[in-house]
């Protein structure tokens, strides 16, 4: 079957504008009447709920979180792209939307795309006059920095904090909402499937998870904003609780998973340290504004660092190979993601790195430090100044510009990065793959909507950096409120749903059911323990290189680690109470599922794109080599049931503006 | 690596209605792990002697969700400033340390299990005014309004909280007035929030009080064990902002 994305006709560029405004929308006194089931209050989630309330629909949101405040939407750093062209550097919705595009490595869909650049610039707007505290300039207008694979600087930041500020933003509005009673807001609740009635999304089975009994919620539509599932990694910068089992069990209700491989691996995180970690930490990309990556040329040296002989600052400029600078002169330090991830892999393969497990590469203020030294004695009028008082004002503006990062750095790792290279090494950070979606932001289960990283819709096979928070907020506030006026316009005449009904209760008695079978088990296992290995699988085999080989391999690998599983696991305790390893069981056997369809996707691909690099699949100089010819569709997985294969569906990708090429950041 | 043996004393209560007690627990930790790590090895080792782990809330680990809450030897969130516990690094601890784990008490804060405790008092605070009243699309261009980056960086370190509680938790009287005071100063400081900070200063203090916070007295131990450095200067233009309101008010009415 071919997917139809329902992109609308007519030039690229009036596409949103003419489809808004001719879309059927739903009438005020009747918006009243339809319910909407918004579950995740990240940013998209929160976004969505709270403009959905906004326009008097009558909104149900759930969380597992104790608060919609804490949505891992609120661990993002760096920023969030916009283009607004303040800096008048030649910056544009097209520009952006090319960017995005090329830097997806062509595999997202143009109209989507360029709906998302063209809304960018209201979501500065909606955020500051929600009191988001960007970044200003002395003359207090907002202050822009760059980020990866672009060349003007249209990243709006506040401080190292701009998730938490952008989500307090949107849960304020939520919050002014749930005030004024059009939206319920159900903390401490764990969607664990969809209800189906007549083949459209008509409710949830919620587990609240003070009681644990499970409880029922009908509406006209749901929309998912439940995040990405780069947890199935066990390590990764995601918040512990992020988790694929909403999403998971859509699917398992005929929605499909799209591009499931493509995953993006951060290139500065702090290293792995020890087997008993919990996750990983990431250092903003914007640090490589400043920063500079490198390893020692020499082997010798890279094993007397890892060795505690020599310290970074022994290596003299000359045995220092500033790998990322030399390899992609034209962007240097601020290539996309996946490139600089790879580089640094490939450093590190040669036995170059410089951490004890042999995983980790410098990354180094110390030109920063100088530079920004010299440059505000000048402006202070100190003429000559002693290197010292240069370090020492150079280290202020980099407090200035990244001193939670820095702080975050030292408590973690216990050094100073103000007098030492920072150390760093790629790690799973974002999935750009999910729930397939039209350009209505619905799945192909009708009345199933998904916003934010849950859906597979604008990164194609990389993601640029700040391009989350934008998207997240673009689904939110912009465009999901308008689409799903389309297809609940048809839905005026349709009651609310009775959870009396037989769907309903067939819905949750399997969801009981599922519980039941993982508590009893009563194995000898812990969950973690389970979550643990699936993850090294798939690191090993499905992280930042794979080859047909190990793919293979792994596939086999997990799907014996899945049966042990259902074999041994222990979980403690009972379905009724609250219950936390209960919670972490289910959604390591989503992720059990999971991992296998990622493993699949990546078998079919034969090809390397972005994030997805397949060894057989490269250039002479060891660039991805991406074969338009075949693969230059989406691929959306169909679940089957248990132990069959899934079933392809593709959804070809055709350019009209833009011509796919190349990809080169040399 | 060198490993610490150290013995926990951890609060354990099955459910509201329990009274609670502290149990006493050995575990091995070494300096490089962190604090939730620590309490992780122990739960593995209880689930694989069967026995019902240790509930605590956590979630992103990085010092910004503001998810994780624990009293640790007396002080919320640990011995190190500026630090919330999940940030908090063995290689702070000795071996041989006994080391006490309560969860944040406050009556508002009613406990959940063990370490977990109910704070959806917070969100209703906000809810009753901890905002500004603007719907998406509404909005005129962000740079239309020109704000003091001084200003802006004020309202910014107020912007800072996390909403962890350990204000609360801190305080003799289990008052909320530093969170508060910290919504109300963020919103009060920037013009977009001006135009609604007299009603909002009423709502939410309002709103803290039916909640069953304690009153203020000047302690300032919530200064002090705030993981965000969140100033008590809040709490003085909060009450600024308040004895005004209600003037304005009078006035008025
Ligand atoms: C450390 C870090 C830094 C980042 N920095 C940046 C950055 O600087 N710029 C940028 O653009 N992007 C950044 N990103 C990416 C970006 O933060 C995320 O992609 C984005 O915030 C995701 O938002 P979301 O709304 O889709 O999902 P989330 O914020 O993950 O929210 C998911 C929500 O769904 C709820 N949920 C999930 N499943 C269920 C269920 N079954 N039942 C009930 N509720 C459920 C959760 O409780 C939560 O409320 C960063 C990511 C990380 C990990
Ligand atoms: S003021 Fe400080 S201690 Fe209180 S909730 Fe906010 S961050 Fe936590
Ligand atoms: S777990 Fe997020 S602040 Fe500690």
């Amino acid at each position: 079957m071919m997917l139809d994305g329902k992109i609308p006709a007519g030039p690229l560029t009036e596409k949103w504008t003419q489809y808004k405004s001719t879309m059927p929308i739903v009438a005020p006194n009747n918006k009243r009447n339809i319910e909407v089931i918004v579950v995740g209050t990240g940013l998209a989630g929160a976004a969505a709920a709270a403009s959905l309330g906004e326009l008097g629909y009558a909104v149900k949101c759930f969380t597992f979180h104790d608060s919609p405040r804490r949505a891992h939407s609120i661990a993002a750093q760096g920023g969030i792209n916009a283009a607004k062209n303040y800096r008048n550097d030649g910056d544009s919705t097209w520009r952006l939307f090319y960017d995005t595009i090329k830097g997806g490595d062509y595999r997202a869909r143009e109209a989507n795309v360029y709906r998302l650049a063209e809304v960018s610039a209201s979501i500065i707007d909606q955020a500051v006059a929600q009191g988001v505290p960007f970044a200003r300039e002395y003359g207090g207008l907002l202050e822009n920095r760059s980020f990866g694979g672009v060349q003007v600087s249209r990243t709006f930041y506040a401080r190292g904090q701009t998730g938490q500020q952008l989500l307090i933003g949107a849960y304020q509005s939520l919050s002014r909402q749930i005030a004024l009673g059009s939206v319920e807001m159900h903390n401490r609740h764990e969607m664990l499937d969809v209800v189906l009635v007549d083949g459209k999304a008509r409710g949830i089975i919620a587990r609240n998870l003070v009681t644990g009994k499970l409880e029922r919620f009908g509406a006209h539509a749901v929309v998912l904003a439940t995040g990405g599932y780069g947890n199935v990694f066990y390590l990764s910068t995601n918040a512990m609780n992020c988790n694929v089992t909403a999403a998971w069990r859509a699917v398992r209700r005929g929605a499909y998973m799209a591009n499931p491989c493509f995953t993006q691996i951060h290139p500065t995180c702090i290293p792995q340290y020890g087997e008993y970690q919990s996750k990983l930490t990431l250092m903003s990309e914007s640090l490589r504004n400043d920063g500079r990556v490198w390893v020692p040329k020499k082997k010798e040296d890279a094993q007397a660092i890892r060795e505690g002989r020599k310290k970074a600052t022994d290596i003299a400029e000359t045995d220092r190979d500033y790998f990322l600078e030399r390899r992609y002169p034209a962007f240097g330090n601020l290539v996309p993601r996946d490139v600089a991830s790879r580089a640094a892999k490939v450093a590190c393969d040669e036995g170059l790195g410089i951490v004890p497990t042999g995983l980790g590469v410098f990354l180094d203020f110390a030109s920063a430090i100088e530079r920004y030294g010299k440059s505000k004695a000048n402006s202070m009028g100190l003429h000559n100044p002693e290197r010292p008082k240069i370090i020492e004002l150079g280290e202020e503006v980099v407090k200035e510009k990244y001193g939670n990062l820095f702080e975050m750095y030292e408590k973690i790792t216990g050094e100073d990065p103000y007098k030492m290279p920072m150390k760093i090494y790629p790690a799973v950070h974002y999935t750009m793959g999910g729930l397939w979606v039209d350009y209505n932001l619905e799945t192909n289960v009708p009345g199933l909507f998904a916003a934010g990283e849950c859906n597979f819709s604008d990164h194609g096979a990389n993601r640029l950096g700040a391009s989350a928070l934008m998207q997240g907020l673009a689904d939110g506030y912009f465009v999901l409120p308008y689409t799903i006026g389309t297809y609940l316009a048809n839905d005026i005449r349709t009651p609310k749903f009775d959870t009396n009904r037989e769907e309903f209760a067939a819905t949750e008695k399997e969801v009981r059911e599922r519980l039941d079978s993982l508590l009893g088990v009563q194995g000898t296992q812990s969950v973690e323990s389970f979550h643990r290995r699936l993850g090294k699988i798939m690191w090993d085999y499905c992280g930042m290189s794979r080859t047909a080989e190990g793919l293979t391999k792994a596939r086999t690998m997990i799907r014996e680690l899945r049966e042990a599983f259902y074999k041994d696991v222990f979980v403690p305790g009972s379905a009724n109470e609250f219950n936390p390893e209960l919670e972490k069981a289910h959604r390591v056997a989503d992720f059990l599922e999971m991992g296998e369809l990622m493993i699949l996707d990546a078998l079919n691909r034969n090809e390397s794109c972005g994030g997805h690099f397949r060894e057989e699949f490269q250039t002479p100089e060891g660039e991805a080599d991406r074969d338009d010819d075949n693969y230059a569709y989406v691929a959306a997985w169909e679940y089957k049931g248990w132990g069959e294969d899934p079933t392809l569906h593709k959804e070809p990708l055709i350019f009209n503006d833009v011509h796919p090429s190349k990809r080169s950041y040399k | 690596m060198q490993t610490m043996k150290l013995t926990l004393k951890i609060w354990r209560q099955s459910g509201p209605n329990d009274k609670g007690r502290l149990e006493t627990y050995p575990v091995e930790a070494n300096e490089h792990m962190s604090f939730l790590e620590m309490l992780d090895v122990l739960n593995e080792s209880l689930i694989n002697d069967r026995k019902t782990p240790v509930a605590f809330e956590h979630d992103c680990r990085e010092g910004i969700c503001g998810t994780c809450n624990m009293v640790i030897n007396g002080q919320p969130h640990g011995p190190m400033g500026g630090t919330t516990t999940c940030q908090l690094h063995m290689r702070h601890f000795k071996d041989g340390d006994t080391i006490v784990i309560e969860p944040f008490r406050a009556r508002a804060f009613p406990v959940i299990r063990d370490l977990v405790v109910d704070r959806e008092a917070f969100d209703r605070i906000i809810q009753a005014g901890g905002y500004v009243s603007v719907n998406a699309g509404q909005a005129q261009d962000a740079n239309a309004i020109p704000i003091e980056k001084e200003t802006a960086s004020r309202a910014f370190d107020a912007a800072a909280c996390i909403g962890c509680g350990a204000c609360v938790a801190a305080c003799p009287n289990a008052s909320a007035m530093l969170f508060v005071s910290a919504k109300i100063s963020h919103l009060a400081l920037l013009p977009q929030g001006k135009v609604e900070a007299k009603k909002r200063v009423q709502a939410m203090v309002n709103q803290m009080d039916l909640e069953g916070f304690g009153m203020c007295s000047n302690v300032t131990a919530c200064e002090a064990e705030c993981p965000k450095g969140i100033s008590v200067e809040n709490i003085a233009r909060m009450n600024r902002e308040y004895l005004s309101s209600t003037l304005g008010s009078e006035v008025q009415g």
